[in-house]
């Protein structure tokens, strides 16, 4: 498997998977190990959830690059602060900007184009990206990572710039997008890590997403991360003495042999999801352990941090 | 399931009680809480109580098939095997089951043949630049085509119960709110107005709007702006069809014959937006039918953890070696801690509606991708009834 901090060397990383797989979390836990590491990191929500401001015990984060401890910062991004920010950008008077975001034709238009809301909001991560950024008072990155939607969402996500280069043929925006569209599918510069769970359907999801983001896209997808695997924690030999032990046992001991034994089931089946993924994926498969924490914080993080970066 | 958890399990709610006098039952949740397998176990289970069942979904990847057995599904309803049910230990009797997997490209299509005034309309929708781009990616457009279908189906009246699995979504939220939002924009009105490049709109509405445009000119490119102005002249025609549409859906959806049923992971923020969406609901006086709490993480024994923690002394008299008896011990902490959690949880949803609203399914230790899978769930949405010739 290459290395994590082959991949940390990109400028873009998305994150993506079914949905409820973990995205926020690998995202942030990459975003964690990439700051450690030493690359000035910015993780990009893109689905409003606001989890690293919950895990960080910070404000809401929204439009803004909040920095969450050092080399690691995070913002929110929205369609409505892209195309605002876009139209300030692109118009040299800002009175003109203003009386178009504060029309309502405008905004009719933009709700209405088909893939604008996408295009803007991939536009500013790859703003995000730029060495000399065009946003006001903007600090460069070095990384900057992609807590994007869940699968059909996130593949239109990606998909978008090329999808509107089409579109639009001609105007700044076509050649806006077709400059996106080049970053994300340079394989130096860009990628996408899957995640999947170790579970009949998302593996399948997994494979078929893969494929599709490889071959109509042309993003490189760098790893896949199987995430919440539960451990196996005991040895055959020791089941084997834990199922015996079971006649005997009452109250909350019986209860810990059941457990230990549902434990053992478990492992076996996800071992076996694993193998199944490693079959059908082209790319590596790297695991992530089940947490057993009742709430997800900082620690946990940096726990997973540690592990997603071997 | 041990015999309190059976106990339990009977006292409580039943997707049975859930469903009486309903003919559409729509399952909504966010993604990845398996709202697919749900639909597909709850259609399952009535089927296999004599209804005639069709359950619809919209799914890339192709899901529900999976978990039927199914290699493909098409934009039509088909028949699940009734040999599975008879393999899966079960007589349903009159029953049936069946299942469609919505292609909403394939749908609208339908609907643009159906409303158009005359060919050459229809042709110009169909070839149009921006209509292909809505009818397969505007957001929106899935769920606007899935109640569509819905009605669709409804109307033909070959089943006593449709059981809608909705679009995957980041919030359950946006499944409510989708058709308006593409009514809206095919509407289009005062775009319409606004776009038709040598229309009176452009005179009325002004000079300022003439800057607008320019600008706007400047941001997309002009020809977005003519495929627009294109699109919305071809569909002009169809837009009273819509609306009219759209109205009788929403009517079907109130309809004290519908029901919402909630679906989610047992952590907090899911249980949070499942209140969220009961509120919604009742403010779009949509009717609700209850909460389904997927994946209940227990003891390992079936039950939630309510028990002390497991001594290590008597593990070790037992299992004759400390080590083992230690991490036996740990691995039961691990388990009762998340049990703990998600019954605190669970317990905090049920103060917000009636106990036989909320129906806990425990996080099964084998993967759901059968007939038999989708009838060990039942075993806990059916109130612990497994069916007229269950054990």
């Amino acid at each position: 498997m290459r290395p994590i901090t082959d991949l940390f060397d990109k400028r873009i990383l998305f994150v993506t998977g079914k949905g409820g797989v973990g995205k926020t979390t690998v995202a942030l836990a990459l975003g964690v190990a990439a700051a450690a590491a030493g690359r000035r990191t910015i993780v990009c929500e893109v689905a409003a959830q606001e989890s690293a401001s919950r895990i960080f015990g910070k404000a809401e984060i929204g439009f803004h690059e909040v920095e969450l401890r050092e080399n690691l910062s995070a913002i929110s991004i929205d369609p409505d602060h892209s195309i605002r920010e876009y139209l300030e950008l692109q118009l040299p008077v800002k009175a003109m900007g203003d009386l178009l975001y504060r029309s309502k034709i405008f905004n009719y238009l933009a709700a209405a184009t088909p893939g604008l809301a996408e295009m803007v909001t991939i536009g500013k991560i790859w703003e995000l990206a730029l060495d000399e950024r065009k946003a006001r008072r903007g600090k460069p990155y070095d990384l900057v990572i992609v807590d994007a939607p869940a699968t059909g969402h996130g593949l239109g996500l990606m998909q978008t710039p090329k999808t509107f280069a089409e579109i639009a043929r001609v105007g700044p925006m076509a050649h806006q997008a077709a400059t996106i569209n080049k970053t994300i599918t340079n394989h130096r510069k860009a990628g996408a890590i899957l995640i999947a769970l170790p579970e009949e359907m998302p593996v399948n999801e997994t494979a078929t997403l893969e494929a599709e983001l490889i071959d109509s896209i042309g993003i490189a997808i760098d790893r896949i991360y199987m995430n919440a695997v539960y451990p196996q924690r005991f040895s055959a030999a020791e089941l084997e003495r834990i199922a015996a032990a079971q006649d005997d046992a009452m109250d909350a001991q019986a209860m810990a042999l059941a457990a230990a034994l549902d434990q053992a089931k478990r492992a076996a089946g996800h071992a076996e999801q694993l193998e199944r993924l490693r079959e059908l994926a082209r790319t590596d498969v790297a695991e992530l352990p089940f947490l057993f924490a009742p709430e997800l914080g900082v620690e946990e993080l940096d726990e997973l941090a540690g592990m997603a970066a071997e | 399931m041990t015999a309190a958890g059976a106990q339990r399990a009977r006292g409580a709610a039943s997707i049975e009680t859930m469903l009486e006098g309903k003919s559409i039952c729509i399952c909504a949740g966010s993604g990845g809480v398996g709202k697919t397998t749900t639909s597909a176990a709850i259609a399952a289970g009535m089927a296999a109580r004599g209804k005639r069942v069709a359950v619809l979904t919209i799914d890339p990847a192709k899901r529900l098939a999976d978990s039927l057995g199914l290699p493909e599904l098409g934009n039509t309803e088909r028949r699940v095997d009734p040999a599975l049910f008879t393999e899966a230990g079960i007589d349903p009797g009159d029953g049936e089951l069946w299942a469609m997997m919505l292609d909403a490209k394939a749908t609208f299509d339908e609907v643009v043949r159906k409303h158009a005034p005359d060919e050459e309309t229809r042709e110009r929708i169909l070839e149009n630049r921006i209509y292909r781009q809505i009818s397969n990616a505007l957001a929106g457009s899935q769920e606007y085509m899935a109640m569509e279908k819905l009605f669709e189906i409804h109307s033909e009246g070959r089943y006593d119960l449709l059981i809608l699995d909705t679009p995957p979504s980041r919030n359950a939220l946006d499944f409510l709110d989708a058709p308006r939002r593409l009514t809206q924009f095919i509407e289009g009105r005062s775009l319409q107005l606004f776009i038709r490049p040598t229309g009176l709109g452009m005179r009325v509405l002004g000079r300022g709007t003439s800057v607008i445009f320019s600008v706007l000119k400047r941001v997309t490119g002009m020809d977005l702006i003519e495929d627009l102005s294109e699109f919305f002249n071809a569909m002009s025609g169809m837009v009273g069809g819509f609306r009219e549409r759209a109205k009788r859906v929403n009517e079907l959806l109130a309809d004290p014959a519908s029901t919402f049923l909630v679906v989610c992971g047992p952590a907090g923020e899911p249980i949070n937006e499942a209140v969220y969406f009961r509120r919604k609901l009742r403010e779009a006086e949509l009717p609700f039918g209850g909460v389904i709490v997927n994946k209940v993480h227990t003891d390992g024994a079936g039950d939630a953890g309510r028990g002390g923690p497991a001594d290590v002394g008597s593990l070790e008299r037992l299992l004759g070696a400390r080590d083992l008896a230690t991490r036996v011990a740990a691995n039961y902490e691990d388990y009762r801690a998340l049990a703990e959690r998600d019954a605190a949880n669970i317990a905090k949803l049920g103060r917000q509606m009636r106990a036989s609203a909320v129906i806990e399914v425990p996080y099964l230790s084998e993967d759901v991708h059968d007939l038999g899978g989708l009838f060990a769930i039942n075993a806990h949405l059916f109130g612990g009834d497994p069916g007229p010739t269950g054990t």
